[in-house]
């Protein structure tokens, strides 16, 4: 019983920091962002302890709405392409040699391993006026002229498609790994062609891969502000680029604290939807 | 079912391997045919071939006077049994067992009916709602046999579909499928690397080694009379004797010792094992050759060191 009651204890001390840790980093700002949020702006800097609405009020004004508009079309526009890129991609890769594997898996990794502000600068360089890809659809004769593609709404989307991808291709791949191929060839020896097989199959077996993959990319894909601010220069404006310009320019933190508690909020529901979807499926593991 | 002159090379880093070097089957309609050979023997690679999962280099496939050496696996007659049963695990036993019927577009009814009659069929009745990882090793085989004979296979090919299973088990599920089979009326080739199980339950055994068959026939045949070492050591365990230059296949079961005048050869008792109902007991002959004679019974007279007179009643020539 000593022994038992010591061992319960020793595992608390094994826990604690955990604990500790969530609650230090997590757990505390969080409190403190919605608290704040029901705050009201000090006239120069920070904030007065007078309770108020007027944070969320000021959210249903159009122009907030409709940013969160745009940034919600956005997030499920880059989420819809990463997936029709990374699904496959995810899927084939699985399909390959030990070796090529290997090869493609560094390929993905090797970019992590550099600042994703400094790649996202390396794409200016390509999209902007007379840059890299102007000259070289100039030069096959696509083109006549600069198609001034920089701080635009698709150089914004291919940056965000460009940064996430990577998530959703292991995310799959990590699914379609485990499937066992004999399924697909029992499935085709029961009647099935490729595409049937696929779809009845395959498709079923990895979906928690690619539900795991929507969400790693819908997500981050609603806060990514410095690709908007660095590929959309001040044409496209997402709700990242709003809480991150009233921090600073406005001097609004109750406000910016405001617009991150919908914004999370908004992602939570996501991650809801996401639990009830895969809490449905049935007999895997 | 004709199986002409079918080769198979795989290609790989290493260079090339020849799997199958001409093989040549006949099968009679009905037939209970299996394929009985080592791992790596190329057995799995033939019946891959003929459910149209891997593809030939040469010959042909022949099913009901039709060529189906090109078709897709899922246009073909033929069903498959998997070594690891490869159920779906997100279906159903049901949904697992009607997914033939469901391709084909047969009327939900039906296929409710029929998927109620195979549960009968291998005794897996009120088990249709489960899921795979519900069920013993045993139940998944059923499931798998269920799943492929729904379709109304012309043939059925069972890839070592016994071997994950424990020994008594295995017995039961033999003495199962050989009545199934006999029911049904279908084709069987089955695959297995167990002597004893291809002499159970086939019409036909071919012993197959290294890419080739080294004989062809019923079990009585494999087993009385094996054509070539390969054959009398694989089926059976038989001893090889050399006598006069010429190979001999010798049954532990046939050799006498000290009964009658016929008992001519001088040998010394080795040792004695108790393999379980039987006794088996090595003999060294006078000129060095060693062989083993089997006894039922637990003890037996001789002693270790012992010189004795054995002799054989029946003595198979082989190359």
């Amino acid at each position: 019983m000593a022994g038992a009651g010591r061992r319960k204890s020793n595992n608390w001390a094994l826990v604690a920091p955990l604990y500790l840790f969530t609650i230090l980093f997590v757990g505390l700002p969080l409190i403190y962002m919605v608290y704040l949020s029901f705050m009201s702006r000090a006239k120069v800097w920070g904030f007065t302890n007078d309770f108020t609405l007027q944070n969320y009020l000021q959210i249903l004004e159009p122009i907030y709405m409709s940013t969160f508009g745009t940034s919600l079309k956005l997030a499920v526009l880059t989420t819809a392409i990463v997936t029709l890129i990374g699904y496959p991609f995810g899927y084939f890769m699985a399909r390959l040699g030990a070796k090529a594997k290997r090869l493609m898996m560094i390929g993905i990794m090797i970019p992590f391993w550099t600042s994703s502000l400094v790649r996202l600068n390396g794409w200016i360089i390509v999209f902007r006026s007379n840059g890299v890809l102007d000259k070289l659809l100039m030069w096959i004769g696509l083109t006549d002229e600069p198609l001034k593609l920089l701080y635009s709404y698709p150089a914004v989307v291919f940056g965000m498609v460009y940064a996430l991808c990577p998530f959703m291709m292991l995310s799959v791949y990590s699914s379609a790994e485990k499937l066992d191929w004999r399924l697909l060839e029992a499935a085709s020896d029961l009647g099935a062609g490729r595409a049937r097989a696929f779809f009845d199959i395959a498709f079923p077996l990895t979906m928690p891969g690619l539900m795991s993959g929507i969400v790693l990319t819908f997500i981050p894909s609603m806060g990514l502000f410095f690709v908007a601010d660095i590929l959309g220069g001040s044409k496209v404006v997402l709700i990242g680029n709003v809480i991150q310009e009233q921090m600073t320019k406005g001097r609004n933190l109750p406000f910016a604290a405001a617009l991150s508690v919908v914004l999370m909020l908004m992602t939570s529901c996501m991650l809801g939807l996401y639990r009830k979807i895969c809490g449905n499926w049935k007999g895997l593991d | 079912m004709e199986l002409v002159n079918i080769t198979k090379t795989f290609h790989s880093a290493q260079g090339q391997t020849e799997v199958l070097k001409g093989i040549n089957l006949t099968i009679e309609d009905g037939e209970f045919v299996t394929l009985l050979g080592a791992s790596g023997c190329g057995k799995t690679t033939l019946l891959r071939i003929i459910a149209g999962l891997e593809e030939a280099d040469t010959g042909s496939i022949i099913l009901d006077g039709k060529d189906i050496t090109a078709l897709e696996p899922y246009k073909r007659d033929v069903n498959m049994i998997f070594q690891n049963y490869a159920l779906f695990p997100h279906m159903t036993v049901e949904e697992n067992i009607g997914y033939g019927l469901k391709l084909k577009k047969v009327p939900k009814a039906i296929q409710h009916k029929k998927v109620e009659e195979m549960l009968a069929l291998v005794q897996l009745e009120g088990y249709g709602k489960r899921y795979p990882d519900k069920l013993s090793g045993g139940q998944k085989q059923r499931v798998a046999i269920a799943r492929a004979l729904i379709n109304e296979p012309k043939v059925l090919l069972l890839d070592e579909p016994l071997g994950a299973l424990d020994l008594k088990l295995r017995r039961q599920m033999q003495l199962e499928l050989k009545r199934l089979q006999r029911k049904l009326g279908i084709t069987f080739i089955y695959i297995t690397h167990d002597q004893e199980e291809a002499i159970n339950m086939s019409d036909k055994i071919a012993v197959m080694h290294e890419g080739v068959f080294e004989q062809v026939g019923t079990p009585n045949e494999v087993y009385y009379e094996p054509k070539t070492s390969y054959v009398a050591s694989f089926v059976g365990d038989a001893n090889l004797l050399r006598i006069d230059g010429e190979l001999y296949a010798l049954r532990a079961e046939d050799i006498q010792i000290q009964e009658g005048s016929h008992c001519t050869h001088k040998a010394k008792v080795l040792e004695k094992s108790f393999a379980g109902g039987q006794l088996r007991i090595l003999l060294e002959l006078s000129d060095g050759q060693q062989v083993t004679a089997s006894r039922f019974g637990i003890d037996y007279d001789l002693k270790e060191g012992e010189v004795t007179q054995i002799g054989w009643s029946r003595a198979q020539k082989i190359k």
